[in-house]
């Protein structure tokens, strides 16, 4: 099947091929800091390092965070865990000049960004790197992040992928404007509930026309919106099964949307420990998590929901018995936990724990590990797991975020990339020159006419 | 790190010479690349590239042009314009501090505000004028400036005993409000800064001297200011003149367009009239290097504006510059140095250290 005709079907046709990602995540638990090989999250050299083993390991894409505002504990910074990273798109334009194939995926916000001006940067990155360029888009809408910037707060949550959509589709009439690689460039002119945007868009095409789009939201909205809008979603579900059901309500979702069952390419985060043995990785699973999730870890996981200090209760004692001081949690842990019912989970948690007696850290850890994407084993029999992912289509392939910075990535590419190579579900060289070419994604030419119609279709 | 000692002032008639890089886009224009083009003014010996980003059709991002630049170069200085009324300040900073990352500590920020209608209908706002846009730059300035300090040196501890990756006191917001009489929508942004403090504590911030001083962006919150006059003759007397005006802690640097004889035709031949506004030299190259003896001996650096980047950088890097380095009016360019040791400035320490000192002394 070539690749536009697989591209327009509208039967789900696996490649039996995958391709890896990595996300340099550079805030959270999930790097370890504590290890003696634990280097520099912000020195160049740890970013060079990782994208050039990444590349050496023929990934398609180096991904980036976002920050737009330093996570807090109580109402002070948190202190206990990796923080502090640069900004993406003007790393991955650092690290352009020092690869040549890897795909550079910048995350941005659609509510604290302008369109004309996210659009023009991600057009820049994408002609510095020569067609490399991809966009991850995340939403946010609470006024805590918006303390960092001009607008403030000013989005309502239910908004938030209206307002996402209608910047993505002004972001794409920019892309689309030069209506030949040489132009002249139409003027865009949007006009929606929250942005006026007039521009005249001043770069034209890049080798792979225009950047990439990646999508991460998991509400039944945010995975409406990727079958929309996005060449490939960054899913929250790496697990076998689960896996598999992903696929087929996306499927169902892109031809909802009018688009083939192919048009959307699943990359799931995740993580791997491996070793020669399946032992040694087991092994090797339970000191990475006590570097993760350490004592105070452990108890300040509670005091977000309790809403005070807890740092009288023993990590390794029953949780605490005082009840939580605040009846919700707020957002700034981050989006994930905001809004949870504390008092109702605090009786739930000390029942839980009791009943199968856990200790505070016990349960945490049992906690986070619910949420496990790691792929655990020795190199040979994870790389049979993975080819069976690829021999159904369950997956396109895996966003990786490696928990040792800066040799992360090492025994991935040394040992698993072999392995998968050898069972001929992985590539052995690069495509082409562009993201678009290595991903498999056909090029979405639009003329400056249909995007416009695109737009008065929403 | 530089001493008081090497400060130009004081050490006299050795400058710096920068060039703007404009003649090479994201495809190195008339060089085979980006890459190559930085090389060559490297290699040229100049003290710092610079990247304009005035909105021009196929003109891409200025600061992505100069991360991209960072780990090719050593020695030159990264200077990208970045425009301060229509854009976030908080990404600014955060911007800028990852460039000096990525630059090992060679970035700069050539802070603009220009009047322009299309930028404002491009972020839906109102067009900025007049006495407004100095507002808007001192603003993003000083909001830059806070959060790169608001990540105290040290704030980084890696205590496994405590389980504490930061000090939580050496952290601090950065609580801006514009000021009352603000003109333009008011903002305010909180802080901390995401990314720890730039390797050179602060990033030297230059300016236009038209856009710096009094009921403008105020002479401490720059480095260094461009000074430009209609012709060569009156360069000299402005930049006696901002000095004056702006006293010896900003540095001064010349702004200057090139035309050159280069490959047997006559710069007059080459030159069709400028329209910059900037004082312009055409002519040979010893003529040039008796200008730029003559400027260094007033300014502190000279930024060049080639016709032609590939023809006069060629002339420069060939002629110009070991002529003025052998006459001794060049410093010598500072492996591994940063762009504050090159402008003669010190490594400042966090203006929120004190506080902390005190509050742990009052612990």
């Amino acid at each position: 099947m070539t690749q536009q005709s697989r591209a327009q079907s509208d039967v789900f046709v696996p490649t039996g091929q995958l391709q890896f990602g990595v996300f340099f995540q550079g805030v959270n638990s999930g790097t370890i800091w504590k290890a003696a090989e634990s280097g520099s999250q912000t020195d160049f050299e740890s970013f060079r390092r990782i994208v050039q083993t990444a590349e050496r390991g023929l990934f398609a894409a180096f991904f980036l965070g976002e920050g737009l505002r330093l996570r807090e504990h109580l109402g002070r910074p948190h202190a206990l865990d990796v923080v502090g990273r640069p900004d993406a798109q003007t790393m991955l334009a650092a690290l352009a000049s020092v690869t040549t194939n890897i795909g550079l995926v910048a995350t941005q916000n659609t509510t604290y960004n302008d369109p004309a001006d996210l659009a023009h940067r991600l057009s820049s990155l994408d002609l510095i790197s020569r067609g490399r360029a991809a966009w991850n888009i995340v939403t946010t809408d609470n006024a805590w992040t918006g303390a960092n910037f001009r607008r403030g707060g000013y989005l309502d949550h239910a908004d938030r992928y209206r307002h996402a959509e209608a910047f993505v589709e002004t972001a794409k009439r920019i892309w689309d404007s030069w209506e030949t690689a040489e132009g002249p460039a139409r003027n865009v002119l949007h006009e929606g509930q929250h942005y006026t945007v007039d521009v005249t868009p001043r770069l034209p095409r890049s080798a792979q026309y225009r950047p990439v789009l990646f999508q991460a939201g998991d509400s039944p909205e945010g995975r409406d919106f990727a079958a929309r809008q996005a060449d490939v979603i960054f899913s929250a579900h790496p697990k076998f099964d689960a896996a598999v059901e992903f696929r087929k309500d996306l499927v169902a979702r892109s031809l909802n949307a009018g688009r083939g069952a192919n048009a959307v390419q699943i990359m799931p985060a995740s993580e791997f420990i491996l070793a020669p043995t399946a032992d040694e990785a087991a092994a090797k699973k339970e000191w990475v998590r006590s570097l993760q999730i350490g004592p105070q870890q452990a108890v300040a996981y509670l005091e977000q929901f309790w809403g005070r200090e807890l740092s009288e209760y023993d990590p390794d004692g029953p949780l605490p018995e005082i009840d939580p001081v605040v009846e919700e949690t707020s957002e700034t842990r981050g989006s994930g936990f905001h809004g949870a019912k504390a008092r109702q989970l605090a009786d739930q948690w000390r029942a839980e724990a009791k009943d199968k007696g856990l200790s505070i850290r016990q349960f945490v850890t049992s906690r986070t590990a619910r949420m496990d994407a790691t792929f655990t084993g020795s190199y040979s029999a994870v790389a049979d797991q993975l080819a069976e992912y690829a021999r159904v289509g369950a997956v396109d392939g895996f966003n990786i975020s490696p928990w040792l910075i800066p040799s992360g990535l090492d025994d991935i590419v040394n040992h698993l990339v072999p392995e998968l190579q050898e069972r001929g579900v992985y590539p052995t060289e690069y495509r082409g020159s562009t993201l678009r070419d290595n991903l498999g994604l056909e090029t979405p030419v639009r003329t400056a006419d249909e995007a416009a119609e695109a737009v008065r279709a929403l | 790190m530089s001493t008081p000692e090497e400060h130009t002032t004081e050490a006299g008639h050795a400058g710096f010479l920068a060039i703007e890089l404009d003649g090479a886009g994201w495809d190195g224009g008339d060089f085979a690349s980006l890459a190559e083009a930085v090389l060559a003014a490297e290699s040229a010996g100049f003290h710092a590239v610079t990247f304009t980003d005035a909105p021009v059709a196929g003109r891409t991002n200025a600061l992505q042009r100069a991360a991209y630049a960072g780990p090719l170069t050593r020695t030159i200085a990264l200077v990208p314009e970045v425009d301060t009324v229509h854009t976030e300040p908080f990404h600014v900073s955060t911007q800028l501090a990852s460039l000096d990352y990525v630059s090992g500590g060679r970035a700069g920020w050539i802070a603009t505000a220009a009047e322009s209608p299309e930028a404002a209908a491009a972020v839906g706002r109102r067009n900025v004028t007049g006495a407004a846009l100095a507002q808007e730059a001192a603003a993003s300035i000083e909001v830059s400036r806070r959060l790169w300090d608001s990540w105290e040196d040290d704030a980084v501890i890696r205590d496994v005993a405590t389980g504490r990756y930061i000090d939580v006191d050496k952290l601090h917001y950065a609580d801006y409000e514009t000021p009352a009489d603000f003109a333009g929508a008011g903002y305010s942004v909180k802080g901390p800064s995401i990314i720890p403090r730039p390797l050179q504590g602060q990033l030297p911030v230059l300016a236009a001297a038209s856009l710096v001083g009094e009921g403008q962006v105020s002479a401490d919150a720059v480095d260094a200011v461009l000074v430009t006059a209609p012709t060569a003759e009156l360069l000299a007397a402005e930049i006696r003149d901002v000095r004056s005006r702006l006293g010896v802690s900003v540095a001064v640097i010349a702004e200057l367009d090139v035309v050159l004889d280069a490959r047997g035709l006559a710069a007059a031949e080459r030159s069709a009239g400028s329209e910059s506004g900037r004082a312009r030299y055409a002519g040979t190259a010893a003529g040039l290097a008796d200008l730029l003896q003559a400027l260094l001996a007033e300014a502190d650096g000279v930024r060049l504006h080639p016709a032609s980047l590939a023809l006069e950088l060629d002339e420069l890097s060939r002629l110009v510059l070991p002529e003025l380095r052998r006459r001794g009016a060049l410093r010598a360019p500072l492996l591994d140095g940063t762009f504050r040791d090159v402008l003669g400035l010190t490594r400042p320490a966090s203006r929120y250290a004190d506080s902390s000192a005190a509050t742990a002394a009052g612990n």
